[in-house]
Protein backbone atom coordinates (compact mmCIF):
# COMPACT_ATOMS: atom_id res chain seq x y z
CA UNK A 1 0.00 0.00 0.00
CA UNK A 2 1.35 3.42 -0.91
CA UNK A 3 2.24 5.53 2.08
CA UNK A 4 0.08 8.61 2.40
CA UNK A 5 1.56 11.84 3.66
CA UNK A 6 -0.35 14.78 5.04
CA UNK A 7 1.06 18.06 6.26
CA UNK A 8 -0.62 20.58 8.52
CA UNK A 9 0.67 24.03 9.45
CA UNK A 10 -0.17 26.27 12.40
CA UNK A 11 1.21 29.68 13.31
CA UNK A 12 0.64 31.14 16.76
CA UNK A 13 1.59 34.35 18.52
CA UNK A 14 4.12 34.19 21.36
CA UNK A 15 1.50 33.96 24.05
CA UNK A 16 1.08 31.03 26.43
CA UNK A 17 -2.67 31.09 25.85
CA UNK A 18 -2.00 29.37 22.49
CA UNK A 19 -0.08 26.48 24.02
CA UNK A 20 -3.30 24.52 24.57
CA UNK A 21 -4.25 24.95 20.91
CA UNK A 22 -0.90 23.66 19.68
CA UNK A 23 -1.11 20.69 22.00
CA UNK A 24 -4.68 19.93 20.97
CA UNK A 25 -3.76 19.94 17.29
CA UNK A 26 -0.82 17.59 17.95
CA UNK A 27 -2.89 15.20 20.05
CA UNK A 28 -5.72 15.07 17.54
CA UNK A 29 -3.41 14.58 14.55
CA UNK A 30 -1.72 11.71 16.36
CA UNK A 31 -5.14 10.14 16.97
CA UNK A 32 -6.01 10.71 13.30
CA UNK A 33 -3.28 8.30 12.24
CA UNK A 34 -4.38 5.94 15.01
CA UNK A 35 -1.85 6.45 17.73
CA UNK A 36 -3.51 5.15 20.87
CA UNK A 37 -4.90 7.52 23.50
CA UNK A 38 -1.83 7.27 25.67
CA UNK A 39 0.76 7.87 22.95
CA UNK A 40 -1.31 10.76 21.56
CA UNK A 41 -1.31 12.41 24.98
CA UNK A 42 2.47 12.14 25.31
CA UNK A 43 2.98 13.50 21.77
CA UNK A 44 0.74 16.45 22.65
CA UNK A 45 2.74 17.07 25.78
CA UNK A 46 6.05 16.99 23.85
CA UNK A 47 4.68 19.61 21.46
CA UNK A 48 3.41 21.66 24.42
CA UNK A 49 6.90 21.71 25.96
CA UNK A 50 8.52 22.65 22.64
CA UNK A 51 6.05 25.51 22.15
CA UNK A 52 6.56 26.76 25.73
CA UNK A 53 10.33 26.84 25.12
CA UNK A 54 9.83 28.61 21.78
CA UNK A 55 7.68 31.30 23.38
CA UNK A 56 9.66 31.72 26.59
CA UNK A 57 13.31 31.13 25.65
CA UNK A 58 13.20 31.61 21.87
CA UNK A 59 10.88 34.53 21.27
CA UNK A 60 11.18 35.81 24.86
CA UNK A 61 7.40 36.34 24.89
CA UNK A 62 7.71 39.09 22.28
CA UNK A 63 4.13 39.47 20.98
CA UNK A 64 5.48 40.47 17.57
CA UNK A 65 7.25 37.15 17.11
CA UNK A 66 5.50 34.00 15.94
CA UNK A 67 5.91 30.28 16.51
CA UNK A 68 5.36 28.08 13.46
CA UNK A 69 4.34 24.46 13.76
CA UNK A 70 4.53 21.98 10.89
CA UNK A 71 3.04 18.55 11.32
CA UNK A 72 3.78 15.73 8.86
CA UNK A 73 1.83 12.54 9.06
CA UNK A 74 2.23 9.23 7.29
CA UNK A 75 0.87 5.81 8.08
CA UNK A 76 2.92 5.17 11.17
CA UNK A 77 4.88 8.32 12.04
CA UNK A 78 4.11 11.83 13.20
CA UNK A 79 6.80 14.45 12.71
CA UNK A 80 6.50 17.90 14.24
CA UNK A 81 8.66 20.94 13.68
CA UNK A 82 8.40 23.87 16.10
CA UNK A 83 10.13 26.99 14.82
CA UNK A 84 10.77 30.20 16.72
CA UNK A 85 12.28 33.56 15.81
CA UNK A 86 14.77 33.72 18.65
CA UNK A 87 18.55 33.85 18.73
CA UNK A 88 19.09 30.14 19.18
CA UNK A 89 20.92 28.43 22.03
CA UNK A 90 23.74 26.02 22.73
CA UNK A 91 22.22 22.66 23.58
CA UNK A 92 25.44 21.65 25.34
CA UNK A 93 24.79 24.34 27.95
CA UNK A 94 21.36 22.99 28.90
CA UNK A 95 21.72 21.39 32.35
CA UNK A 96 20.77 17.75 32.85
CA UNK A 97 17.64 17.81 35.06
CA UNK A 98 18.53 14.35 36.40
CA UNK A 99 21.86 15.54 37.76
CA UNK A 100 21.49 15.49 41.58
CA UNK A 101 22.46 19.16 41.78
CA UNK A 102 19.62 20.07 39.38
CA UNK A 103 16.96 17.74 40.75
CA UNK A 104 15.33 20.46 42.86
CA UNK A 105 15.52 23.24 40.30
CA UNK A 106 12.07 24.59 39.46
CA UNK A 107 12.69 24.65 35.69
CA UNK A 108 14.73 22.93 32.99
CA UNK A 109 12.74 19.74 32.39
CA UNK A 110 11.03 20.62 29.08
CA UNK A 111 13.63 19.21 26.67
CA UNK A 112 14.03 16.12 28.82
CA UNK A 113 10.27 15.48 28.67
CA UNK A 114 10.26 16.00 24.89
CA UNK A 115 13.00 13.40 24.51
CA UNK A 116 11.19 11.01 26.82
CA UNK A 117 7.91 11.21 24.89
CA UNK A 118 9.27 11.13 21.33
CA UNK A 119 11.60 8.74 19.45
CA UNK A 120 13.70 11.53 17.95
CA UNK A 121 14.22 15.17 18.95
CA UNK A 122 16.71 17.35 17.07
CA UNK A 123 17.56 21.02 17.31
CA UNK A 124 18.93 23.16 14.50
CA UNK A 125 19.60 26.83 13.97
CA UNK A 126 19.05 27.95 10.38
CA UNK A 127 21.29 30.74 9.01
CA UNK A 128 18.36 33.18 9.05
CA UNK A 129 17.99 32.83 12.83
CA UNK A 130 15.63 31.04 15.15
CA UNK A 131 15.54 27.49 16.42
CA UNK A 132 13.93 24.53 14.69
CA UNK A 133 12.93 21.66 16.95
CA UNK A 134 12.19 18.61 14.84
CA UNK A 135 10.74 15.58 16.59
CA UNK A 136 9.00 12.41 15.57
CA UNK A 137 7.40 9.33 17.00
CA UNK A 138 6.51 6.06 15.32
CA UNK A 139 3.60 3.91 16.29
CA UNK A 140 4.46 0.93 18.47
CA UNK A 141 7.73 2.52 19.58
CA UNK A 142 8.97 1.78 23.06
CA UNK A 143 9.17 5.20 24.67
CA UNK A 144 10.63 6.07 28.02
CA UNK A 145 7.22 6.51 29.54
CA UNK A 146 4.90 3.90 30.93
CA UNK A 147 1.56 3.29 29.24
CA UNK A 148 -1.58 4.21 31.15
CA UNK A 149 -4.25 3.05 28.74
CA UNK A 150 -6.85 2.94 31.49
CA UNK A 151 -6.33 6.42 32.94
CA UNK B 1 -8.97 26.79 35.47
CA UNK B 2 -7.59 25.52 38.76
CA UNK B 3 -9.76 25.62 41.85
CA UNK B 4 -8.07 25.38 45.22
CA UNK B 5 -9.73 24.77 48.58
CA UNK B 6 -8.28 24.08 52.00
CA UNK B 7 -9.24 21.86 54.91
CA UNK B 8 -7.61 21.83 58.30
CA UNK B 9 -7.06 18.59 60.23
CA UNK B 10 -5.32 19.57 63.46
CA UNK B 11 -2.02 21.16 62.48
CA UNK B 12 -2.18 19.73 58.95
CA UNK B 13 -3.55 21.66 55.98
CA UNK B 14 -5.07 19.60 53.17
CA UNK B 15 -5.18 21.46 49.87
CA UNK B 16 -7.74 20.05 47.45
CA UNK B 17 -6.75 20.87 43.87
CA UNK B 18 -9.13 20.63 40.91
CA UNK B 19 -8.16 21.36 37.31
CA UNK B 20 -4.87 21.88 35.51
CA UNK B 21 -1.51 23.07 36.81
CA UNK B 22 0.14 24.34 33.63
CA UNK B 23 1.94 27.44 32.43
CA UNK B 24 -1.20 28.72 30.70
CA UNK B 25 -3.62 28.00 33.51
CA UNK B 26 -3.19 27.04 37.12
CA UNK B 27 0.51 27.46 37.83
CA UNK B 28 0.25 31.10 38.92
CA UNK B 29 -2.85 30.40 41.07
CA UNK B 30 -1.15 27.42 42.64
CA UNK B 31 1.99 29.45 43.41
CA UNK B 32 0.00 32.24 45.06
CA UNK B 33 -2.17 29.89 47.15
CA UNK B 34 0.77 27.82 48.32
CA UNK B 35 3.04 30.83 49.01
CA UNK B 36 0.96 31.89 51.99
CA UNK B 37 0.79 28.37 53.40
CA UNK B 38 4.51 27.65 53.22
CA UNK B 39 5.41 30.91 54.94
CA UNK B 40 4.10 29.48 58.21
CA UNK B 41 6.57 28.00 60.64
CA UNK B 42 6.96 24.23 60.15
CA UNK B 43 4.11 23.94 57.62
CA UNK B 44 2.46 20.52 57.31
CA UNK B 45 0.81 20.23 53.96
CA UNK B 46 -1.07 17.57 52.02
CA UNK B 47 -1.64 18.38 48.35
CA UNK B 48 -4.63 16.38 47.14
CA UNK B 49 -4.30 15.70 43.41
CA UNK B 50 -7.52 13.68 43.09
CA UNK B 51 -9.09 16.39 40.91
CA UNK B 52 -5.98 17.38 38.94
CA UNK B 53 -6.40 16.52 35.28
CA UNK B 54 -3.13 17.74 33.82
CA UNK B 55 0.32 18.95 34.87
CA UNK B 56 3.12 20.14 32.56
CA UNK B 57 6.78 20.92 33.27
CA UNK B 58 5.71 24.25 34.75
CA UNK B 59 3.41 22.45 37.18
CA UNK B 60 6.17 20.00 38.10
CA UNK B 61 8.38 23.04 38.74
CA UNK B 62 5.77 24.49 41.09
CA UNK B 63 5.72 21.23 43.05
CA UNK B 64 9.49 21.28 43.36
CA UNK B 65 9.39 24.92 44.51
CA UNK B 66 6.75 23.99 47.09
CA UNK B 67 8.93 21.17 48.37
CA UNK B 68 12.03 23.37 48.72
CA UNK B 69 10.07 26.21 50.37
CA UNK B 70 8.54 23.82 52.91
CA UNK B 71 11.90 22.19 53.58
CA UNK B 72 13.44 25.60 54.31
CA UNK B 73 10.73 26.17 56.91
CA UNK B 74 11.42 22.71 58.38
CA UNK B 75 7.93 21.63 57.35
CA UNK B 76 6.62 18.48 55.72
CA UNK B 77 4.81 17.84 52.43
CA UNK B 78 2.74 14.89 51.27
CA UNK B 79 1.16 14.29 47.87
CA UNK B 80 -2.18 12.49 47.82
CA UNK B 81 -4.00 10.67 44.99
CA UNK B 82 -1.47 11.57 42.29
CA UNK B 83 -2.89 10.36 38.93
CA UNK B 84 -0.74 7.86 36.95
CA UNK B 85 0.35 10.24 34.20
CA UNK B 86 1.49 12.88 36.70
CA UNK B 87 3.24 10.16 38.68
CA UNK B 88 5.03 9.21 35.45
CA UNK B 89 6.22 12.80 34.98
CA UNK B 90 7.70 12.64 38.49
CA UNK B 91 9.16 9.17 37.95
CA UNK B 92 11.11 9.93 34.78
CA UNK B 93 12.61 13.08 36.33
CA UNK B 94 13.61 11.12 39.46
CA UNK B 95 11.28 13.17 41.64
CA UNK B 96 9.46 10.17 43.08
CA UNK B 97 12.45 9.83 45.38
CA UNK B 98 11.90 13.40 46.60
CA UNK B 99 8.16 13.42 47.28
CA UNK B 100 6.16 11.20 49.61
CA UNK B 101 3.06 9.96 47.78
CA UNK B 102 -0.07 8.42 49.30
CA UNK B 103 -3.27 6.97 47.87
CA UNK B 104 -5.05 7.03 51.23
CA UNK B 105 -5.80 10.28 53.05
CA UNK B 106 -5.75 8.75 56.52
CA UNK B 107 -2.37 7.17 55.84
CA UNK B 108 -1.06 10.50 54.54
CA UNK B 109 -2.22 12.26 57.72
CA UNK B 110 -0.76 9.57 59.96
CA UNK B 111 2.61 9.82 58.20
CA UNK B 112 3.40 13.26 59.68
CA UNK B 113 6.06 13.07 62.33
Amino acid sequence: MQEQKTTVGLTIASDFEFVELAELVATNLAKLIEFDEDASTWIGMAVREAVINAIRHGNKQDPNKRVDLRFSLNNDTITVEVIDEGEGFDLRLVPDPLDPENLLKPSGRGIFYMRSFMDRVEFSHPPGGGTVVSMSRRKHSQGEVTSHAND
Amino acid sequence: MLTISQRQVGSITIVDLNGKITISEGSAQFREAIRQLVEQEKPRLVLNFAGVTYVDSSGVGELVSTYTAISKQHGQLRLLHVPPRIKELLRITKLLSVFELFDDEAAALQSFR
